[in-house]
């Protein structure tokens, strides 16, 4: 195990790891995304879809289990990171300035990381980890978006994901090696736009799920 | 067009690696704007000793932007704002009458407070120790291109090999991780091919040792590549990527 541990174990190997899972959950959002798209074709329709994806049985429990081994790996390997980054540079500049590197959300990957951890858990417990024996998915979001701070909650956690695959799309891309002045470019481009495509296609639907009440 | 300019100047002064440090203001009066920033520091300096005080410590040598051995953060920039200087390239025509100028020394557990705005960076001896050269043995000297190497890939490794070690990535990124400098040593060797029979154990090695040394873990900032006054690309972040997934995870090497 020391052959496959000793590499990973290095500043390369973790980083190496949070761009694996990190893509993985870049994949899982699209698929969320589109999944919940459904929403716009109706109420009906939106169950036909649950109802679909449910009846994939096993195959949907062997994804949770694999997305949970992914988040476990993301998360600590993640707070890893961030202690020892900060245990690399203890004293700090007491005049801090960009040199054009940085970016809103490379600057605050640790935080809006911590932010979507405790979101995805309150998000599990709105909608997974509840009986849905007399009620439909679909209920069940009408009624959480009924509140405000509902709306307010999931439309802020959906602009901090965002603003967090916003870095880490490309980034990944860099991390596993994909570099290249042909499409290093596009792919800087491609995280901009998929954040903005995550932000408004999640970030709307609260709102929209309330206008239809 | 030469004129004379009075600045202040916030420099950090510490005595010593483990003595407490803080700034200190001083007037830099009457500086040519044809001066570089240590040559202002030298007549800072000057009238410090004049007037019976320690002057400012700092690190410098050939004052032609080529060795690596000056440099500081000026107002929270790297060698000072300018893009692709070194400090002692950096001139004071940049500067402005009556400006402010923060001067601080490079921040990093990996490079620790020798005086004033020296601080050692033998850290990045150790990592070209760990692994940053290739092992010929003596003899006559080889026929020159005897090993055909194509223009675009000596380019490349003449881009890394750029790197004069002063240090500004590390005291750039917010991580203080060396990756661009280890990266730059890495790939001026892997690109040629007098370094492909060592790339596997050397990127191990040099990844390792850097670990080692307490420098932080890339997070992609791009801070580095802004900051270096060679302008080395994290292209070869992503080459040094390459090597170690390479090296660690498919090589023959244990």
């Amino acid at each position: 195990m020391n052959g496959l541990t000793n590499p990973l174990g290095t500043s390369v190997g973790k980083k190496l790891m949070m761009a694996v899972t990190g893509l993985a959950f870049c994949c899982f959002l699209t698929i969320h995304l589109a999944g919940n798209l459904t929403l716009y074709g109706g109420k009906d329709f939106f169950n036909s879809y649950v109802e679909h994806l449910h009846s994939l049985g096993s195959l949907v429990t062997l994804a949770e289990l694999g997305l949970l081994f992914f988040a476990l790996i993301h998360v600590l390997t993640g707070m890893l990171l961030f202690y020892q980054n900060y245990n690399a540079r203890p004293a700090r500049y007491s005049v801090n300035k960009r040199a054009g590197g940085r970016t809103l959300g490379s600057a605050t990957m640790p935080y809006t990381g911590v932010i979507l951890l405790l979101f995805v858990i309150f998000h599990l417990m709105n909608f997974h980890f509840v009986d849905k024996t007399n009620t439909t998915t679909f209920q069940l979001m009408s009624n959480a978006f009924a509140s405000p701070v509902y709306i307010f909650i999931y439309t802020f956690a959906v602009i901090i994901a965002a603003i967090h695959v916003s870095h880490g799309l490309w980034s990944a891309f860099q991390t596993l090696g994909a570099n290249h002045p042909k499409y290093t470019p596009f792919l800087r481009g491609l995280s901009i736009v998929f954040s903005v495509v995550i932000g408004i296609g999640l970030g709307f639907i609260p709102v929209y799920v309330s206008l239809l009440r | 067009m030469t004129k004379n300019i009075n600045v202040t100047l916030k420099v950090w002064r510490q005595k010593g690696p483990h003595v407490k440090g803080g700034f200190e203001t001083y007037p830099a009066t009457d500086i040519s704007t044809d001066m570089s920033f240590l040559e202002m520091i030298d007549c800072v300096n000057e009238q410090l000793t004049l007037d019976g005080k320690e002057p400012i410590a700092f690190d410098h040598d050939c004052r032609e932007g080529i060795c690596g051995m000056c440099g500081a953060v000026i107002n929270g920039r790297c060698h000072g704002q300018e893009k692709g200087t070194t400090l002692c390239q950096l001139h004071m025509r940049h500067f402005s009458n009556g400006d402010t100028i923060v001067i601080e020394p490079w921040r990093a557990t990996a490079f620790p407070m020798v005086k004033d705005l020296v601080v050692d960076r033998s850290a990045f001896d150790q990592i070209i120790l760990a692994g940053g050269y290739i092992s010929v043995n003596t003899g006559g000297a080889p026929d020159a291109n005897s090993i055909p190497i194509a223009q675009e890939i000596a380019e490349l490794a003449m881009d890394a090999a750029a790197c004069i070690g002063c240090g500004a990535c590390v005291a750039a990124c917010p991580n203080a991780s060396a990756m661009l400098f280890t990266s730059a040593k890495i790939s001026q060797l892997a690109l040629l091919p007098q370094g492909k029979p060592e790339a596997t154990s050397r990127a191990l090695a040099m990844v390792n040792k850097m670990d080692e040394l307490c420098f932080g873990n890339c997070s992609n900032e791009r801070e580095c590549e802004a900051e270096c006054p060679k302008e080395i690309s994290i292209s070869n972040i992503a080459r040094l990527n390459r090597e170690f997934v390479k090296a660690g995870l498919v090589s023959v090497v244990k």
